[in-house]
C-alpha cells in the first residue's frame, strides 16, 4: 500500500490580506454543509493526489461518470486473514457534499481495526450521512456513490483474490418494458429530489406509454423516500 | 467576529445598492410615503415623483413615459411581457407561437414552459458556439402564427451580447410581408436586466416592442423592474387588482423602489462608456491571464461581443461547486454552472446550449466584475486561484481529452426545439 499521502498542493489557510475594500459581515457564519462535512471538505482523510502512486492495492472501484456531475475511484487494502478492510483510498470528483461523503466513508471503513468486508458490504448511503451530521436533502443523492464505489472496490478484490462465490451483483430490475426503466433509474430519480409520480415520470418517462405499472413504480417512490429521506 | 475581507465577484447575481440610490430613496419611507392614487397632497406629491421617475427612465430609452411599467422586478416583467401579449392575442391568434433562445433566463423559459402547457406553441432558438443566436435558424422558427419573439439583450451567464438591433430590424421588415399576407405581427421582447448597467437601451435603435430590466443588478434596490410597452402593443395584467400603472400591473407603487431605480439607471447610464472601457481592460486582463495560467481551459461566450464585466471559463477535470467553496475560504465570491449548485441538480442550460458537454458546465467558474472590482483583487485572484485548481484536479480521477473535447463542441448540434 502506498505511504499515507497529505495533498501538497493545498491551498493555503492564511487569511486575505487586509486592504481590499469591502468589509465583510463574518463570512464564516452560515455554510450550507454542517462542520464536520466541511472539515472532511477542507481537510479530506485518505485522499489520493497522484494516482500514479497507488500500487499494492487489494481492491479498485470506480463509479460515476463526469457528464452526471459525480465520479469516484476507491482503492482498498485487506487483511486477509481477518477479512477486514485495514486501508481505504480514494479520489473524487465531485462537490464538498460527494468530497466529505468519500472522505467519511474512508474513516468509517478503516477506523477501529478495519471493517469486515461483511459489513462493509451493507454499508448504506444513510450511514454515512448520519456521520457527516446530515446533508442538504438535494445533496443526498452526492453521498449515494461512496458506497458503490466501495462495493465495487470489494468486488475487485474478491476476483483477484478468487473469491468468486463472493461477489454481489448491484441489482436493477426492469419495470417498465415500455420505457426500459429500472428500479435503480426510480431510485435515482427520488435521490435528485423527485418525491411524486409526476415529478418520477418527468425524469424517467415510467409508466407514461405503460400505466398499468404505475401502482408498483408508487410503491416504489414510497419505498426510496423512505429510506433516503425516511 | 473575523477581520477576514472579501472579494465579491458575482455582479452578475446582484449588485450592493449605490450610497447614491439609497440617499434618494430615503425620503420615501416616512415623509413622502403617500399613495400616488390618494387625492390629498401628500399622496399627489407621490404620484408626482412617480410620473418623474417614470419620465427619467423613459428618457434613457428614447421612449414615452406612459410606455413605462414598474413592476415587482425582472422575472415578473418578462412573465408580464410573454404571458400578457399572448393571452391579449388570444381572441386573434387562439393558438399563438412563441421563440425564444436556448440561453434565455429561466424566467423566459419557465414562463415559455408554462404557456406551453396553456397550448402556446414553443421554438427554441439555438445559439452558435459563442452564444450568438443563428439568425438563420430564427427565421427558419418563424411559423405563420408566431407572434412573439423573446431574445435577451446579453446573457447573465456568458456575458455574450446578442444583435439585437439586427432582429429588430429584420422584423420590422418581415412584419411588413407578414402584413400583406394577413398574418399576424411578430413582437420583439428583450430582456435587459443583465445589460442595463453596460449597454445602450434606445428602444427605438434596438426596435423593440418590449423591454424589461430590473435594479438589483444595476446597483438600484431589489424587487423593482420595468416593463417597457411601445404603444399599440397588446397586452393584458397577469395579476388582477385596482388597476394600476395603465392597468397593466395593479398593486399600490413601491415608491422607494421605483425612485432608487430611476436613480440607479440614471448613475449607470451616466457613467456607462467610462466604466465599460475600464472593466473590459479588467476582463480582458483576467481572461487572458487564466486562459495562460491553468491549462485546461476554454472560455465560454463571445470575446468580444460580451458585456464588460463578465469572465466565464470552463476549467476541466474539476468540478465548480467544490471551487467555489475553497475561493469563498480565501474570501472570493464567484459562481458556477455546475448542477451541484443548481436546485434542480441540472447543469448550465447556457453553457449546454453552447454546445459545451457536461464536463465543461460542470467546471464552468463565473466571475463578474464590478464597481468595486480592481486590478489588485483580480492579482489576488490570480494567487489563489491556480493552486485550488491544481489541488482539486489531483484529487478528481477525472481526465478529459481537450481534443475530444474540442471535437465535440465542434460537432454539436444546433437544432430548433419545439416544446
Amino acid at each position: 500500500m502506498a505511504k499515507k499521502i497529505t495533498p501538497k498542493n493545498k491551498p493555503s489557510k492564511k487569511s486575505v490580506s487586509a486592504d481590499f475594500d469591502i468589509v465583510p459581515n463574518g463570512s464564516n457564519e452560515s455554510w450550507l454543509y454542517s462542520k464536520v462535512v466541511k472539515e472532511h471538505f477542507f481537510h479530506p482523510k485518505n485522499l489520493v493526489t497522484d494516482a500514479s502512486k497507488m500500487t499494492g492495492y487489494d481492491g479498485l472501484g470506480m463509479v460515476g461518470s463526469p457528464a452526471c456531475g459525480d465520479m469516484m475511484k476507491i482503492w482498498i487494502k485487506v487483511d486477509k486473514k481477518n477479512d477486514r478492510i485495514t486501508d481505504m483510498k480514494w479520489q473524487t470528483f465531485g462537490c464538498a457534499s460527494a468530497i466529505g461523503a468519500t472522505s467519511m466513508l474512508s474513516v468509517m471503513v478503516t477506523e477501529k481495526k478495519g471493517m469486515l468486508i461483511d459489513k462493509a458490504l451493507t454499508v448504506k448511503p444513510q450511514d454515512i450521512t448520519k456521520r457527516l451530521g446530515g446533508l442538504p436533502t438535494r445533496k443526498i443523492h452526492c453521498s449515494v456513490l461512496g458506497d458503490k464505489a466501495l462495493r465495487s472496490a470489494i468486488n475487485n478484490y474478491f476476483l483477484r483474490s478468487g473469491q468468486k462465490h463472493r461477489l454481489v451483483e448491484e441489482q436493477s430490475r426492469i419495470i417498465d418494458k415500455v420505457a426500459k426503466v429500472t428500479d435503480h433509474d426510480i431510485e435515482e430519480a427520488v435521490l435528485e429530489g423527485a418525491s411524486t409520480l409526476e415529478a418520477v415520470q418527468k425524469k424517467t418517462k415510467v409508466g407514461i406509454g405503460n400505466p398499468s405499472v404505475i401502482p408498483e413504480v408508487e410503491q416504489l417512490i414510497r419505498f426510496y423516500q423512505e429510506k433516503y429521506f425516511g | 467576529m473575523s477581520a477576514k475581507k472579501y472579494i465579491y465577484l458575482d455582479h452578475a447575481a446582484t449588485t450592493p445598492t449605490d450610497s447614491k440610490v439609497v440617499q434618494a430613496m430615503e425620503p420615501y419611507w416616512y415623509q413622502n410615503f403617500g399613495n400616488p392614487s390618494s387625492l390629498y397632497a401628500l399622496g399627489q406629491r407621490a404620484n408626482k415623483s412617480l410620473e418623474l421617475a417614470r419620465q427619467d427612465i423613459a428618457k434613457i430609452l428614447k421612449s414615452q413615459s406612459e410606455e413605462i411599467i414598474f413592476t415587482g422586478g425582472g422575472t415578473e416583467s418578462i412573465n408580464l411581457a410573454l404571458k400578457g401579449l399572448i393571452h391579449a392575442l388570444r381572441p386573434q391568434v387562439p393558438q399563438a407561437h412563441l421563440i425564444v433562445s436556448a440561453i434565455e433566463h429561466h424566467a423566459v423559459l419557465h414562463a415559455a414552459q408554462s404557456l406551453r402547457k396553456e397550448g402556446t406553441e414553443v421554438s427554441i432558438a439555438p445559439v452558435d458556439a459563442d452564444g450568438l443566436i443563428i439568425m438563420a435558424q430564427l427565421a427558419a422558427a418563424i411559423k405563420p402564427n408566431t407572434v412573439l419573439i423573446s431574445i435577451m439583450l446579453a446573457n447573465n451567464e456568458v456575458g455574450t451580447i446578442e444583435p439585437i438591433q439586427k432582429i429588430g430590424v429584420w422584423l420590422a421588415k418581415l412584419n411588413q410581408t407578414r402584413l400583406s399576407k394577413h398574418l399576424p405581427k411578430i413582437y420583439l421582447h428583450t430582456d435587459a436586466c443583465q445589460a442595463a448597467g453596460a449597454l445602450d437601451l434606445d428602444v427605438q435603435k434596438l426596435h423593440v416592442d418590449l423591454l424589461t430590466l430590473n435594479g438589483s443588478k444595476i446597483y438600484g434596490p431589489k424587487g423593482i423592474g420595468v416593463l417597457y410597452v411601445r404603444r399599440a402593443t397588446p397586452l393584458i395584467p397577469i395579476i388582477d387588482g385596482g388597476g394600476k400603472e395603465k392597468n397593466l400591473r395593479s398593486g399600490t407603487e413601491n415608491m422607494p423602489a421605483i425612485i432608487g431605480l430611476a436613480a440607479a439607471l440614471k448613475i449607470a447610464q451616466k457613467n456607462r462608456l467610462k466604466e465599460n472601457a475600464r472593466l473590459t481592460k479588467l476582463r480582458d486582463w483576467l481572461i487572458k491571464n487564466i486562459l495562460q495560467t491553468i491549462p485546461k481551459t476554454i472560455l465560454n461566450g463571445h470575446a468580444s461581443y460580451r458585456l464588460p464585466n463578465n469572465v466565464n471559463i470552463s476549467i476541466l477535470d474539476m468540478e465548480g461547486e467544490a471551487l467555489l467553496l475553497y475561493l469563498d475560504d480565501v474570501g472570493i465570491q464567484a459562481s458556477t454552472g455546475s448542477a451541484c449548485t443548481s436546485a434542480t441538480l441540472e447543469p448550465s442550460h447556457v453553457i449546454r446550449a453552447l454546445g459545451r458537454p457536461y464536463e465543461a458546465a460542470h467546471g464552468s467558474l463565473r466571475l463578474t466584475l464590478g464597481k468595486s472590482t480592481t486590478l489588485k483583487n483580480l492579482k489576488y485572484l490570480m494567487t489563489k486561484l491556480p493552486g485550488i485548481v491544481k489541488y482539486l484536479r489531483q484529487a478528481s480521477p477525472v481526465i478529459v481529452d481537450m481534443v475530444e473535447l474540442n471535437q465535440s463542441i465542434k460537432d454539436a448540434p444546433k437544432k430548433i426545439i419545439d416544446l
